[in-house]
C-alpha cells in the first residue's frame, strides 16, 4: 500500500517535472533541440509500470499540456494518444530490447510524432517549418537512456526503502 | 487496469491498446482542435485554467531569473562601472535629442491647434515584463506579466525601446501572450521613412528577419532604408520603427521584388516591454468640415 503511494508520487512528480521542463527557457540556439519530455517519461511508465498509462490518461495529460503551451487545444492530446497507442501495442517487445534498440525505437516514435504534428499544422494552415524542426527527435533519442536510468533508479530506491 | 500476467499473454495486448478506443480519442481530439480553431471559445477554458497555468509559468521562469540575478550579483565592479558610464553617455544623448524634440513638439502642438486636429499624439502606455517561458519554439510568442486585471486587451501593440515587437493575441487574468512580428502568421503595414513607400512586413519564421513581399521592381527602396509603421489598418499607431532593409532580391516569379528586413526591436528576450493602450482612430472617411469656415485663430491680420 505504502509502496503504491510512493510510486504514485513518483509518477505524478515526473509528469509535473515534464510540464515544467517543457516551459523552461533555453538559449535561442538550443530551442529547437528541446525534446518532448512528456512522451519520454510516459514511455518509461508504459514500459515499466503500464498500470499507470492508458489512452484516456494520455489524452488528458496531452490536454493539460495544450493548456500550458497555449497552442491548439487537442494537439498534444492527439499526438500523445498516437504515441501511447503504438507503445502499448508493442510494449511486450520493446520491454526486452537492449537499450540502444529502445533508443532507436524512441527515435522512430518521435519522428512519427513529428509527421503527425506536421499534418496537424498543415491542416491549421501554417508554413512548413525549418529543417531544425526535425532535430528534436534525435535529442529525444539521446535523452532516452538517461530518462530511463533516472526513473528506474528512483523507483528501485523507493522499492528498497519500502521493503 | 488489470494486466494479463499469465504465460499465455499475447504479444500484442489488445485490451490496453484498443483500436476502437484510439479512433474515438483521435476523433475527440480532432473535434476539439476544429472547434478551437474555428471559434476559439476554448480560450475561455484557458482563461479559467489560468489559476493553474500562471503559477506554472512563474515557476518555470524561476531558474533563469535566479541565474540572471546571480549573474548580476557576481558581475565585477569594473564591468558595472563601465556599463554605468555607457548608460550615462546614452542618457546624455537622449536628453539632448529630447530637448530638440520638445521644441518640435511645441511647434507641432501649435500647428495642430491651428488645424483643430482631433487626434492627439499622446499614448497610454504600460510597462510589463517578459516572463521567460517558451511554449513552442516554432511559433514566435512571448508571455508578459500583465493581463486582463492590469487592463491589457487583445489587439494592443507591444513595443520595446527600439521598435515594434508585436501585438497581444491572448489575455489571461495576470499574464498575456504576445505574437511577435516575426511570427509566420503575423503581418503589419509599414512604410519607408525615406520615400513613403507602403508595404506589408510579414514574419517568415526566423527571429532576426521580416519579409516585404510583392514590392514593385521599380519601387525606390534600397538596403539601409528605415521602415516605420504606417498606421493603416488601425492596429498599430503610425510612426514607430519596425526595421531596416537588409537586402532586396527578385521573387520566384521575377515580377516583384522581395526585401528582407532586420527588425529594430530586440526580439530575442528583451526584459521589459511597453503596451500601447489607446488605439488610433479607425481609418475611415474624414469628418465633414464645419460649415462656418476656417477657425478664427487661423485668420491672419
Amino acid at each position: 500500500m505504502n509502496r503504491m503511494r510512493a510510486n504514485d508520487w513518483l509518477f505524478w512528480g515526473s509528469i509535473a517535472a515534464c510540464y515544467l521542463l517543457q516551459l523552461m527557457p533555453l538559449p535561442q540556439a538550443m530551442l529547437p533541440l528541446k525534446p518532448w519530455w512528456l512522451a519520454l517519461v510516459l514511455m518509461y511508465w508504459t514500459l515499466e509500470a503500464p498500470d499507470y498509462v492508458n489512452l484516456g490518461r494520455a489524452f488528458v495529460l496531452g490536454l493539460v499540456g495544450d493548456v500550458f503551451s497555449g497552442d491548439l487545444l487537442g494537439e498534444q492530446a492527439l499526438r500523445l494518444c498516437v504515441f501511447c497507442f503504438i507503445l502499448l501495442r508493442f510494449r511486450a517487445r520493446l520491454r526486452f530490447f537492449p537499450m540502444w534498440q529502445q533508443a532507436l525505437a524512441v527515435l522512430a516514435l518521435l519522428l512519427n510524432d513529428r509527421v503527425v504534428l506536421l499534418a496537424i499544422r498543415a491542416a491549421d494552415g501554417q508554413l512548413v517549418p525549418a529543417a531544425s524542426y526535425w532535430l528534436a527527435p534525435f535529442i529525444g533519442m539521446l535523452a532516452w537512456p538517461w530518462v530511463f536510468l533516472l526513473l528506474d533508479d528512483a523507483r528501485a530506491r523507493l522499492r528498497v526503502r519500502d521493503a | 487496469m488489470a494486466l494479463t500476467r499469465n504465460e499465455a499473454a499475447p504479444l500484442f495486448s489488445p485490451d490496453t491498446a484498443n483500436t476502437l478506443r484510439l479512433i474515438a480519442y483521435l476523433a475527440l481530439a480532432i473535434a476539439l482542435m476544429v472547434i478551437d480553431h474555428r471559434n476559439g471559445w476554448l480560450v475561455q477554458v484557458r482563461y479559467f485554467a489560468s489559476a493553474a497555468v500562471e503559477p506554472m509559468y512563474r515557476l518555470a521562469a524561476l531558474p533563469s531569473r535566479l541565474a540572471r540575478s546571480a549573474g548580476d550579483a557576481m558581475s565585477d565592479r569594473t564591468r558595472l562601472n563601465q556599463r554605468n558610464a555607457e548608460l550615462e553617455r546614452e542618457l546624455l544623448l537622449a536628453q539632448a535629442r529630447l530637448n530638440r524634440l520638445q521644441s518640435v513638439r511645441d511647434q507641432n502642438e501649435r500647428l495642430q491647434q491651428l488645424l483643430e486636429a482631433q487626434r492627439s499624439l499622446d499614448l497610454g502606455v504600460q510597462l510589463a515584463r517578459i516572463i521567460d517561458v517558451d511554449t513552442d519554439p516554432f511559433r514566435h510568442r512571448v508571455t508578459i506579466d500583465a493581463g486582463a486585471r492590469q487592463g491589457v486587451a487583445v489587439g494592443e501593440a507591444v513595443l520595446d525601446a527600439h521598435g515594434v515587437m508585436g501585438q497581444i493575441v491572448e489575455v489571461l487574468p495576470n499574464t498575456a501572450t504576445v505574437m511577435l512580428i516575426t511570427d509566420p502568421a503575423h503581418a503589419l503595414p509599414v512604410k519607408s521613412e525615406r520615400t513613403g513607400l507602403r508595404a506589408i512586413a510579414r514574419g517568415n519564421g526566423a527571429l532576426d528577419s521580416l519579409e516585404l513581399p510583392n514590392v514593385p521592381i521599380s519601387a525606390d527602396i534600397k538596403p539601409g532604408d528605415m521602415l516605420v509603421t504606417s498606421g493603416l489598418g488601425g492596429h498599430f499607431p503610425a510612426g514607430f520603427p519596425v526595421g531596416t532593409v537588409r537586402n532586396i532580391r527578385n521573387d520566384a516569379s521575377g515580377m516583384f521584388a522581395v526585401a528582407t528586413v532586420t527588425p529594430s526591436a530586440a526580439l530575442d528576450r528583451s526584459g521589459e516591454v511597453l503596451i500601447l493602450h489607446n488605439l488610433p482612430d479607425p481609418v475611415g472617411p474624414p469628418r465633414p468640415a464645419p460649415a462656418e469656415g476656417p477657425p478664427a485663430t487661423a485668420a491672419q491680420p
